[in-house]
């Protein structure tokens, strides 16, 4: 019941600014090109169903991929870099100075080394997007761990090993799940866009540009539908990991 | 045989050429409450971490129960509370307690039935499963006491543990320390900076001066046990805190504006 009351005021802005979509697209006759009525998407999602899901699941699991590849290397590296402090010198500068590069525009690049209709092009795209954001964190939150917490544990003769499991492991958690789910919107981006610059014809990404394409706009608009309903799926199956894991901060319980 | 034996040690910190500690001598005996206190500066949280290993000194040697205090360290012969209480956020009261038991290697049952002994020992048992951010300020250092008493350490280094509280819950946690010390018989170094504190606590008070840090006198502490609240009103308490103020303020001249009000504070 907490729960439901909770929700409600988001619930009320979301059958809000549906209802206004609608009622303004209906009342000026905007053009189909420019946006279609929420009731159209809807109903093209569901007749043209049998074409989507199998698109976005195709889709899903190159992202996926990317992402469980991209978060897992960025975490690797993270603990290697963070163990071997003269390697965190040399390599972090360029990691940051990498980070600030718009990897997407890289997207074709892979499709050249890959193949460009093999779902290893978009897991790639994926992948690079989610590994620096990974990495970052969570060697910030291997570093995190409190001064004083690290003195106490070398005064019951813990060995670095032992302090790295018992205190820098538990204080990154933390810091690793904001990153997962920045990295699990990334992954969808990535594996979306890649399909843009080519890809299996029954890709999602590739869907929804070809659609764009013949003018087929409610379906392109069905399909971001279905890319936006699986990239929350993969968003709240970090959050919900996150909650499973991560139950000792007060501020879990607000977010 | 001493608990601690300080023979001739000298801290010198490279950055800013600062002689934090020169030449101090000092023994303690077992079941013996020693406070360090002075001005901050006079390099007392310094010899505390010399004590505990936890830095090194420049010259001089520290041996803890007849070992160089590297080796006690090794041993597990320490039992330190902060400032702050350091618990680890992701344990719960009681793992919190029982981790420098898992530390030590301790099985499971032995842990439980310690931690158990501990919790009651602080009155914290119906806490046992929460987590330090549900904890008032004093509850968390209660719950880093007992853990640092859990092991029964031979040592305990204290650095101003009440520091961050206030003066009910510090004057409190004063009386439940000393019962708990008097029940395990342990030898306690004691950091603080409030004089009445250091007399009320105490078997010993160190008084020490700033730059360079060393001691400028030892007070011996000869009120009775068991300490209570009324110990406080007796006219000796008030004589041994003359005493110890006498000390911090014949140095005088080395105070700091901002270390003046301090020892004003204190009156």
């Amino acid at each position: 019941m907490k729960r439901i009351v909770e929700w409600l005021p988001a619930l009320v802005v979301f059958v809000l600014v549906v209802g206004l979509w609608e009622g303004i697209v209906r009342a000026l006759h905007v053009q189909q090109f420019l946006l279609p009525k929420p009731s159209t998407i809807v109903s093209v999602f569901w007749t043209e169903r049998h074409t989507l899901w199998p698109a976005g699941w195709y889709t899903f699991k190159e992202a996926l991929g990317g992402f469980a590849l991209g978060s897992g290397l960025g975490i690797l590296a993270a603990t290697v870099v963070g163990r071997f402090r003269t390697l965190g010198r040399a390599l972090m500068p360029i990691f940051i100075a990498a980070n600030a590069v718009p990897i997407i525009a890289f997207a074709p690049i892979f499709g050249a080394w890959f193949n460009p209709i093999s779902p290893r092009s978009k897991m790639a795209v994926a992948g690079v997007l989610c590994f620096l954001p990974v990495m970052v964190n969570t060697l910030r939150g291997l570093n995190s761990a409190k001064p004083r917490q690290i003195e106490l544990m070398r005064s019951y003769a813990a060995s670095e090993l032992e302090i790295w499991r018992r205190v820098r492991v538990p204080t990154a958690l933390p810091f690793v799940f904001t990153a997962l789910k920045v990295a699990s919107v990334l992954a969808m981006i990535g594996a979306i866009v890649g399909e843009y610059f080519g890809g299996a014809l029954n890709a999602l990404g590739v869907l929804i540009n070809s659609s764009a394409e013949v003018f087929q706009f409610s379906l392109a608009w069905a399909g971001i539908l279905v890319a936006s309903l699986l990239g929350i799926a993969l968003y709240g199956a970090v959050v919900g990991t996150e909650r499973l894991v991560v139950r000792w901060t007060p501020d879990m319980r607000e977010t | 045989m001493n608990v601690v034996e300080i023979a001739g040690v000298t801290k010198t910190f490279a950055q800013g050429n600062v002689t934090a500690l020169e030449n101090i001598e000092l023994e303690l005996q077992p079941g013996e409450f020693v406070s360090l206190i002075g001005p901050s500066g006079c390099g007392k949280s310094t010899l505390l971490r010399v004590i505990g290993d936890l830095t090194p000194p420049t010259s001089g040697t520290v041996t803890v129960n007849g070992k160089p205090a590297h080796r006690a360290r090794k041993d597990g012969d320490y039992g330190i509370v902060f400032q702050d209480s350091v618990l680890f956020d992701w344990r719960t009261v009681a793992k919190n307690i029982a981790l420098p038991l898992e530390m030590l290697g301790w099985d499971r049952e032995r842990r439980k039935t310690r931690v158990e002994e501990m919790l009651d020992l602080v009155e914290l048992r119906s806490f046992a499963d929460h987590h330090p951010w549900q904890l008032s300020g004093g509850m968390q250092q209660r719950v880093s006491i007992a853990r640092a008493l859990s092991f029964e350490p031979a040592l305990l280094l204290m650095d101003e543990p009440f520091g961050a509280l206030d003066e009910m819950t510090r004057e409190r946690l004063n009386l439940e320390l000393l019962s708990v010390w008097e029940k395990l018989g342990s030898t306690v170094v004691f950091v603080t900076h409030s004089i009445s504190e250091a007399v009320f606590l105490s078997t010993r008070v160190v008084v020490m001066s700033p730059r360079p840090g060393r001691i400028a006198g030892v007070v011996e502490i000869d009120l009775p046990t068991p300490r209570t609240a009324e110990t406080r009103y007796t006219p000796r308490f008030f004589e041994l805190v003359t005493k110890v103020r006498e000390l911090l303020r014949s140095r005088g001249e080395h105070l700091l504006p901002e270390e003046e009000e301090l020892l004003e504070a204190d009156r």
